[in-house]
């Protein structure tokens, strides 16, 4: 079964971190990466730009694009991993060991993926 | 012969050079390799000079020569036993073979593995599909699926034979999960979902032939051929799901209904049957009937008694309301459904819910119905389901 795990940013929190709690967000994510990648669990990731640099269209009529994200919130989507596990209890255990989940502020949403296509899928 | 039948010649013959191989060297990493080799080799050459006198001989005789050559060109590796003749050897006697072929098979499945990595090893080193196959059948990057195939023939390494009873229904479990694989997949080219079934099939009717006496390995190839037959219209043009009752059953495959009602009933005449057998003789029972009214419900239903007291199973007691309601009307299938709402194992799932609605539909409770639709839509992770599910609320 497929999971994306996503990272939940707080750009608030992001900012607060000391270096060394930075380095060791950056070197949990190596880690992961690695563990993952070793199991054969892992699928891709896709880190995303800040969402200053996000555009929308809405939908309807005239379709108008706007600058910013689409919600406005305190957290927004920072990347996400894709994974293929045999259980849900295992994307679980998983996203735990993600180093967003040492911080207080940040979290890992996990969402089942119904569908999946693509140039390597 | 022709390019197809040396393919195919060539896969078939794969696991028996591997077995071999195995048993008398061990290292199946290495062996695989050597493997793999010859059979490009063989693929090579053989059009061209055409198939040897005793092609499996020549497969391990070639292969064998890879792995000394592997060997020796190790500097720092142990001296080892080598047992390979340099001359082709004849076929050996084929009760060999077939020790070997199901000694891979065990291996493959072995209990210590987890499920994804049986299935994956099974597909490779059995089945004889590449990894970029296998990753394309089950919507992962071919990196992600050759890690997964090398970290469990890593993990055989250090494992022995299995041993005990267990170990052919270990196999059939495999065989069962890739036929599943194929037969629901809901997402990607349907192409290399058929490509699953068909090879479930096919590895199942091997062992069926190397264990001709085993009910329950006749009882799986006959659910499954059984099973296939409706494949074509299990689907719109579009890929919208059809339920069992609506299904164009002139468009059942006839010929391989035969085959599984044949396989069945000659099997069911031996010994006291187990699970597979008896999913078989109720897809047999499906699969004659002309129309959903003129199905035989009592018989099923008795089948599905019989199901969930020797393998009881939340899934089996869902199946078993819905012949409970064609026999002796909807309510009485739903009173057995009650008896799942507190069991944590299906609490939730969607089935439950499908199942339900379904039943509080044909007791004209309609209300109800589309309540539970709308849940088993929110909860199933297929998407035709889901589209399926959606329709009867507003249809």
């Amino acid at each position: 079964m497929k999971y994306l795990l996503i990272m939940q940013v707080n750009p608030a929190v992001l900012e607060a971190l000391t270096e060394e709690e930075n380095k060791m967000i950056m070197d949990g994510h190596e880690a992961f990466m690695k563990a993952t990648q070793e199991s054969g669990e892992f699928i891709l990731t896709q880190a995303l730009a800040d969402p200053a640099n996000t555009k929308v269209v809405h939908g309807g009529g005239v379709a108008a694009v706007t600058d910013g994200p689409f919600l406005e919130a305190k957290e927004f989507m920072g990347g996400f991993y894709l994974i293929d596990v045999e259980t849900e209890e295992r994307a679980v255990e998983l996203a735990k060991l993600i180093p967003d989940t040492k911080v207080k502020g940040l979290a890992i949403e996990i969402r089942p993926v119904m569908f999946s296509a693509g140039a390597d899928l | 012969m022709r390019s197809r039948e040396i393919e195919d010649l060539l896969r078939r013959l794969a696991p028996r050079v591997l077995g071999t191989l195995v048993r008398r060297h061990g290292q199946f990493d290495a062996c695989e390799d050597a493997v793999q080799e010859a059979l490009l080799a063989a693929s090579v050459q053989w059009p061209a000079e055409g198939v040897p006198k005793e092609p499996a001989g020549w497969l391990v005789t070639v292969a064998g020569r890879r792995l000394t050559d592997q060997w020796r060109s190790e500097a720092a590796r142990r001296q080892r036993e080598l047992n390979v003749s340099t001359d082709p050897s004849p076929d050996e006697d084929l009760t060999r073979h077939v020790d070997d072929t199901l000694k891979l098979l065990f291996m493959c499945c072995h209990p210590e593995l987890s499920a994804p990595s049986q299935v994956a090893l099974t597909l490779r080193a059995v089945g004889g599909l590449t990894t970029a196959e296998i990753a394309s059948a089950f919507l992962v990057p071919e990196s992600t699926m050759a890690q997964r195939i090398s970290r469990a023939k890593q993990k055989i390494k250090g494992l022995g034979f299995p041993e005990g009873p267990e170990r052919l229904p270990a196999v059939l479990h495999v065989l069962y999960l890739i036929f599943n694989e194929g037969y629901n997949a809901t997402s990607g080219p349907d192409l290399q979902r058929v490509e699953l079934t068909a090879e479930a099939i096919r590895l199942t009717r091997e062992v069926h032939a190397l264990v001709p006496a085993d009910g329950e390995v006749a009882g799986l190839l006959a659910l499954m051929l059984l099973t296939d037959a409706r494949r074509a219209t299990r689907t719109t043009a579009a890929g919208a799901m059809v339920p069992l009752e609506e299904q164009d059953r002139g468009r059942w495959d006839r010929a391989r209904i035969d085959e599984g009602v044949a396989l069945i009933t000659r099997t069911l005449a031996g010994s006291a049957p187990g699970p597979y057998q008896l999913q078989a003789a109720i897809a047999a029972i499906h699969d004659e009937a002309p129309t959903t009214e003129e199905t035989d419900w009592p018989q099923i239903l008795v089948l599905y008694k019989l199901l969930d007291r020797m393998a009881p199973n939340p899934m089996v007691t869902l199946n078993r309301a819905i012949a409970t309601a064609m026999v002796h009307g909807p309510e009485a299938g739903l009173d057995l459904l009650a008896s799942l709402d507190e069991d944590k194992r299906v609490a939730g799932h969607y089935r439950l819910d499908a199942v339900r609605a379904h039943l509080l539909d044909l007791a004209g409770r309609h209300e109800e119905a589309r309540e539970h639709y709308r849940e088993a839509a929110k909860r199933t992770f297929s998407l035709p389901e889901r589209e399926y599910l959606l329709r009867k609320i507003s249809g």
